[in-house]
This record gives C-alpha cells, sequence and structure tokens, in this order.
C-alpha cells in the first residue's frame, strides 16, 4: 500500500485561479468589501469573543489562563449536494458504530467471524467488563457523535477519527455562526446557508427520546461537567443553557431510592437523562477510580437497574481507539452490509510485522499517532520533524509497536485565512455532529471547521494553534 | 435550581456588593486624606484598615500607613486575602459556576468587570490614577446590577441574588458605622467643629450618603442624625432599615416560590421587629456599639438560615 500525495486541492480555487461553485457568491460580495474594514472586523471577532467569555483552558500551562482559539472570518462552503453525499456516508459509519458497540457488549460476533481480532480489546483500558450483557435505553450507546473528516479532492472526503466519546467543539459551531450573523448580516440575506441554530433543541429532543425506563413524565435532562476548571467549560455551561438543562457537578448528584438525583433549593430530584461531559473513569467512584469526585457513587447501579440513561454510554470510548478506527472499513461491511460510503484514511498497524517494517522504513514520510492519543500529543509528523525527532520517535515506536498506527502525509484540503496581506491557503478539517436516538441519525448541516493557522502546517488541534471557522452547507 | 448554583449566586452579589463598597471608603477616605494635613491623613488610612478588619495583616507587611500602601493593600496585594481585584475574581468565577443561571447579558458585564478591573489593578495603583480606578470599580459594579435588574427573571435566581446583596450591604453599612462612630467618640466634644464635620463627611461619603443626608438637614451635621439616617431611614438605599426592607421582601417571594417558610424566614422576622421598634434614642440608651453588634451578628444568622434552608452545601 503506498499513496502519492495528490497535489494540493483549494477548496475555493480551483487550480487555474478560478472560483469553485460553492465560493462563487461568497467571493462576489468579498470582493464589494472594502479591504481596510475587513482588517477592522477581524480585531472586532477577538473582543467579541473575549467579552462573551468564550475561553478554553489549556491544561499544564503555569497559570491557568483562558485562551481564545482564535477565530477565521472566512466561511469554510460545502454546498447542499457535496454535504448530502457526506451525510449519507456520516450516517451509515455512525450507525454500524452503535452496532459495533451493541455487539462487542454482548455476542461479539465480529470477532467471531474473524474480522476483527480479539486483542484489540481484550487489554483495552476503554472496554468496560461492567457493561457486559447490558444494553443501555433504546440501545443507544453513541448519543453524541463527531466525525473527523479530511477532504483531498473535489470527491474525496475521509474519515480521520471517530470521535464517540465525549465530543466536543459543537459551541464553537454555534457561536461561529452568531459571530459571522453579527459581523457580517447582509451576507445571509444573499446566501442561502442552512442554519446549525437549532443544535441545542436537537440534542435536547435527542436526548429526551432516550429515556429510561423509569421516566415518569417529561424527562430530565442534565448536563454533567468536571466543573468550571475544565477546559471545556464553556461548552457544558453552554450547552445546559440553550436545552434548559440544569449544568451539574458530581457534588450535586447522589443516589437517592435508586434514582440519580439533584440537590435543588427544594431538595432532591430525579435527573433521568444524564449527559455527562466526565470520563468513564471518573463516573462512579465506587466501579471506577475510587477517588474521583468528578462522579456519583454509585451511578452504575442505577444505570444497570434502568433508572438513568447515560449520554454517551460508557465504554464507548473503544471506537475513539485509532486500531480499532483501521478496521472501520470491515466493521461498517459486518454490520450495515454495504460497502462503505466515506472511506478511511489508509492505516498501517505496527502492531502487526509487516506493516511496522514498512513504517519503519518510511518514517519521514508518515504520520505515526498514538492508538489511544488525541489533541495531537504524542505524534510524529515525518515530513516535518528533524533527523533527531524521528530517530527519538523510531526508538518508541521500536519499543511498543502495539501503542501505534500509522498514516500517510495527506495533502489536506486548504480554505483561505484572511490575514493581514489577504487570503492565504490552510489546512483545514471538519467535525460535523451527529445525534443518535433511538428512530433516527440526526446530522446538523455544518460543523466545526478547524484550520491550522501556521502556513504549512496540518495540526489543526486548538490546543497546539490551530483556529476555527463557520461552516457553511449551502441551502442550494 | 440547585443549591449549588443558589450559592454561587448568593455569593457573586455579595462580593460585588462588597467591592463596592470598599471602593466607596477608599474613596472616602482619600477624600478626607486630601482635605487634610498628612499626619491626619495617615491616621485617616489607619482607621479604613481599622474599619476592614485589616489591621493585622496590614502591619504584617507594612510599617506605616500612607495612601498608596494602604490603596494597594487593599484593592490587590495577594497579602490580604480580602483584596478587591479577589472579590471581583471571586464573583466572576461565581458567576461561571452558575453560568446557566445568568442572562448573557448579566454574564458579559461580570466578565468585563473582572477584565476591565484585572488589568487596571495589574500594576501598583499610582496615586494619579487612584481615582479613576475607584470609580470604575464602582461603575462596573453598578452595570453588574443594571443588567441584572434589567434582564433577569424575576424568579428564585433573582431573589437570591438580591439576598446577597442586600444582607452584605447591610452588613457593610453596619461595620463602617460602627467603626467610625467608635473612632469619632473621642472627638464629641468637638462637635462643631470643622475637623468634626469633616470627619462626619467622611461616614456619610463611604455609604455615599453625603448629598442625601445634607439635602434632608440642610447641610447641618449632626453624629445622631446621621446615626438615624444610616440605620432607620427606610428611602436611604444603604441604611439597614432599606436593606431588610427588601430582603424581607425576596426572602417572602422564596417562601410563596418554595410553598414554605424556613428558619431564615423566622431569624427575619426578629430581625425586623427589633428594627421596626427601635427609635434612635433607644439605640443609644443601649448603646450604639452594642445594637451593631447584635445587628452583624443577626445578619450573618440570616445568611446561614438561608444557606441551609435552601441546601448551598450538602
Amino acid at each position: 500500500m503506498s499513496i502519492t500525495p495528490d497535489p494540493k486541492f483549494d477548496e475555493m480555487r480551483q487550480a487555474d485561479g478560478s472560483i469553485r461553485p460553492a465560493y462563487r457568491d461568497y467571493v462576489t460580495w468579498l470582493d464589494e468589501q472594502d479591504q481596510s474594514l475587513m482588517r477592522r472586523k477581524n480585531g472586532e471577532a477577538e473582543s467579541f469573543f473575549r467579552r462573551t467569555g468564550i475561553t478554553f483552558n489549556v491544561y499544564g500551562d503555569e497559570d491557568g489562563e483562558e485562551r481564545l482559539i482564535p477565530f477565521d472570518m472566512v466561511p469554510r462552503i460545502i454546498t447542499g449536494s457535496e454535504w448530502r453525499r457526506l451525510s449519507r456516508g456520516i450516517e451509515q459509519r455512525v450507525r454500524a458504530l452503535n452496532a459495533f458497540m451493541h455487539d462487542l457488549y454482548h455476542r461479539q460476533e465480529i470477532i467471531r467471524s474473524g474480522r476483527v481480532p480479539q486483542r484489540l480489546f481484550s487489554n483495552n483500558v476503554a472496554w468496560l467488563p461492567e457493561m457486559v450483557g447490558f444494553t443501555p435505553p433504546g440501545g443507544v450507546y453513541t448519543h453524541i457523535v463527531g466525525i473527523d473528516l479530511v477532504r483531498t479532492g473535489p470527491n474525496d472526503f475521509m474519515v480521520l477519527e471517530d470521535n464517540a466519546r465525549t465530543p466536543s467543539g459543537v459551541s464553537y459551531m454555534l457561536e461561529n455562526r452568531e459571530t459571522m450573523m453579527a459581523m457580517f448580516p447582509e451576507l445571509f440575506s444573499r446566501i442561502p446557508v442552512q442554519p446549525v441554530s437549532d443544535y441545542p433543541a436537537r440534542l435536547a429532543k435527542s436526548l429526551a427520546a432516550c429515556a429510561p425506563a423509569k421516566t415518569t413524565g417529561k424527562p430530565v435532562v442534565a448536563v454533567l461537567t468536571p466543573g468550571i476548571y475544565n477546559s471545556a467549560y464553556f461548552e457544558h455551561a453552554f450547552l445546559a443553557d440553550q436545552m434548559g438543562a440544569e449544568l451539574v457537578e458530581g457534588g450535586d448528584l447522589r443516589v437517592v431510592d435508586g434514582r440519580v438525583q439533584m440537590r435543588t433549593t427544594a431538595g432532591y430530584q430525579p435527573i433521568d437523562v444524564l449527559y455527562r461531559r466526565v470520563d468513564d473513569e471518573f463516573l462512579d467512584p465506587l466501579t471506577f477510580n475510587p477517588t474521583s469526585m468528578l462522579g456519583v457513587p454509585g451511578i452504575m447501579d442505577v444505570y444497570r437497574s434502568g433508572g438513568i440513561t447515560i449520554a454517551n454510554a460508557p465504554g464507548t470510548g473503544i471506537a475513539d481507539d485509532k486500531a480499532i478506527y483501521s478496521f472501520m472499513p470491515e466493521i461498517v461491511e459486518f454490520y450495515t452490509g454495504e460497502k462503505p460510503l466515506l472511506p478511511n484514511v489508509p492505516t498501517w498497524r505496527c502492531a502487526e510485522a509487516d506493516s511496522l517494517a514498512y513504517v519503519l522504513d518510511n518514517l519521514a514520510e508518515l504520520v505515526v499517532k498514538e492508538v489511544h492519543g488525541s489533541g495531537g500529543y504524542g505524534m510524529l509528523i515525518g515530513p516535518t520533524s528533524s533527523k533527531k525527532e524521528i530517530a527519538a520517535f523510531r526508538d518508541k515506536l521500536v519499543a511498543k509497536p502495539d501503542n501505534y498506527i500509522a498514516q500517510p502525509t495527506l495533502a489536506l484540503s486548504t480554505v483561505p485565512i484572511f490575514t493581514q496581506a489577504g487570503l492565504a491557503p490552510r489546512h483545514v478539517d471538519l467535525r460535523p455532529f451527529v445525534l443518535v436516538s433511538p428512530d433516527r441519525v440526526d446530522i446538523t448541516p455544518g460543523g466545526l471547521t478547524r484550520v491550522a493557522l501556521k502556513k504549512g502546517s496540518l495540526v489543526v488541534n486548538s490546543s497546539q494553534g490551530g483556529g476555527t471557522k463557520d461552516s457553511w452547507v449551502l441551502d442550494d | 435550581m440547585l443549591g449549588r448554583t443558589a450559592n454561587s449566586i448568593f455569593w457573586m452579589f455579595r462580593y460585588l456588593e462588597r467591592a463596592e463598597n470598599t471602593a466607596r471608603l477608599l474613596e472616602a477616605g482619600s477624600r478626607m486624606a486630601l482635605t487634610r494635613g498628612p499626619d491626619a491623613a495617615n491616621e485617616e488610612w489607619r482607621s479604613v484598615i481599622t474599619t476592614l478588619g485589616e489591621r493585622q495583616a496590614y502591619e504584617a507587611c507594612h510599617s506605616e500607613y500612607s495612601g498608596t500602601s494602604v490603596c494597594n493593600f487593599v484593592l490587590r496585594e495577594k497579602e490580604n486575602p480580602q483584596n478587591v481585584l479577589g472579590m471581583i475574581e471571586a464573583a466572576r468565577s461565581n458567576a461561571r459556576s452558575a453560568r446557566t443561571s445568568i442572562t448573557a447579558e448579566v454574564w458579559e458585564s461580570v466578565n468585563e468587570a473582572w477584565m476591565t478591573l484585572r488589568s487596571a489593578l495589574q500594576r501598583p495603583v499610582r496615586e494619579a490614577i487612584l481615582g479613576p480606578v475607584l470609580t470604575a470599580i464602582r461603575r462596573e459594579a453598578t452595570h453588574v446590577r443594571g443588567a441584572t435588574y434589567g434582564s433577569m427573571l424575576r424568579n428564585e435566581i433573582y431573589h437570591f441574588s438580591r439576598c446577597g446583596t442586600y444582607l452584605e450591604r447591610a452588613d457593610n453599612t453596619a461595620r463602617i458605622l460602627d467603626v467610625k462612630y467608635y473612632l469619632l467618640l473621642p472627638s464629641l466634644a468637638y462637635v462643631g467643629s470643622s475637623l468634626d464635620t469633616g470627619q462626619w463627611d467622611t461616614v456619610l461619603r463611604s455609604l455615599s450618603a453625603e448629598r442625601a443626608y445634607r439635602w434632608l438637614n440642610a447641610g447641618h451635621m449632626d453624629p445622631r442624625g446621621i446615626a438615624e439616617f444610616l440605620i432607620l431611614d427606610h428611602r436611604f438605599p444603604r441604611s439597614l432599615a432599606f436593606c431588610y426592607d427588601a430582603l424581607r421582601g425576596n426572602l417572602a417571594a422564596l417562601a410563596e416560590l418554595h410553598g414554605d417558610r424556613g428558619e431564615c424566614h423566622a431569624l427575619m422576622r426578629d430581625a425586623d421587629r427589633a428594627l421596626s421598634e427601635a427609635t434612635i434614642q433607644s439605640i443609644f440608651d443601649g448603646g450604639l456599639h452594642e445594637f451593631l453588634v447584635g445587628f452583624i451578628a443577626g445578619n450573618q444568622g440570616i445568611a446561614n438560615a438561608i444557606a441551609s434552608d435552601y441546601r448551598f452545601i450538602d
């Protein structure tokens, strides 16, 4: 398997400099704007974000300073027909993921069939024995999924990662759109863009549809946050606020009469659906990490007796594993009986001897990632690393090959960003957000576009200097 | 609403009120110091620290009382656990905890207050900019209050915020009156002198009451009248009587929403009765200091009862 990177694909301009259809109306509008005014607007966006408190905390930062994720005001635009094709592929993948979860925690047909090796999860900390034989309310495991997509050509979208644990970033999707509408209202009256603002209402509805058997009356939904020092606290508060749900911390909750209840000013009240933004490990000190102060002692017992829905279900993090990811084409085919509509990025599993040999021979051209890593940490980007860095990484890889996968360095598509010198192309990815309830898969048109702000950089993670853009799906 | 959130709202507004009142106290001190000689000025700054109950902490790290060192200590020094910047930070972090219970307008106003004051207090405050800094503190607090008044639903959350504001304000007024009055006692012999008038002026200024009092009393400064005004006048928004009118209203609203009265309501009724039966004569007969000490303790008792009646903590 060998991949020749395609020549760079820019989503706005074709190789001859002409504008692609998706961006035509936008560029026409942009050409009419006073460029010095646009520069000033660019600065306005930052103060808008600071004032509204849209910040994130960087772990390991000495003074715990709240940072802004830089916002770029040039939208990332996808046509309606591109989106329809994409969403079919996303839905197929998410249905397969959910079926895979159910199978893994029940009969394990996929392992019996030999398509996925046992070793992938038998030693995997994300696989929870506590979930074996248990079916979550409505059979839903992955209530909220973020699928990271990259693009390399006009019709070439690929899945880079599945985020089935607790995908974050949806608040930026919403606030980026609000910011764009506040800064350029006339754009939205000229160009029909599909709205994203109903995401919180869709989320509330989707979560309520997954309420457990013991629910009486209208389901009570709450968002569980680790608290104000968590890097995504803003998002937790934002979503709770927009859904009209309580934002709770572990200290607000306790198990009373077989239900998880929250301490209100009028006494304890049961919660039916808990949208938790706390990792599995910290969810229940009686079942998992005994030192956790973030969870609720006994919540797993309540869960197993049908007293509460936990979203996403504990144990879904296994789908975030990059070794599992490498089997997704097989997984999709196994559960849907169809060929995957959205391909994976080609992936070498270093656990396999042939692949490891290839990877070691081609380190300078490859991207090597930790199987359990996230946030762009602990990875090697061959083409931009020094000989010394590559040599050091080689040692780690040889010592523990099971811990890594490798992928070709893709020529990620570019979208222009606004710089002081004018528009300049930068690499992007896209994370659409998918909601799963017992009867439907609901994908909000758009998502979070992350952009590497540094020229030539392929790392879009906000923790490593990436920014975001408003992502438009045209209503055409 | 969550008990923890009610606690955050309550304290967010207590801290804002406290920050604002502390700024007022510094403004009054600063004005007093400017209108008198250097020795008397230092004496005035000492009295500011005494009023705040921070003498020990101050003297642990400063050997003398001067305007700049007192102001910086009160406003921003880490050696002072009660510094104003810390109060603003605490208000903002409580607001952040209760983010889903306040409107975007209230959140933005408290977040802006924090951004503005953090930058204003980043470095030691020079005498030349002390005035604008103190004004900014008052203005930012006023801004949050305005956003609260103008944008919040009149529900439980709003009533907890008001309870925090008025309990804190009553406490601050009682403390300022207690300490200042006590300090002024030796000079009661000078009643009528310009020095004395100036000092009473500071008491009033510390509570932004000088204009109202002067207007009501045709400029005549009378220690007894001032105490009566600050304790018993229902029209003045920082008087004890006014604060308790407001507190009573908000507690009654909470009782109605919950369909249930708690210990805080019983304590409120007792405190109310004591205050409504008091005259300035009876207060002076029993001792002003004793009255105020009793009031402050009672006030604290109501705050504790609110916290336990409404399950602020587990």
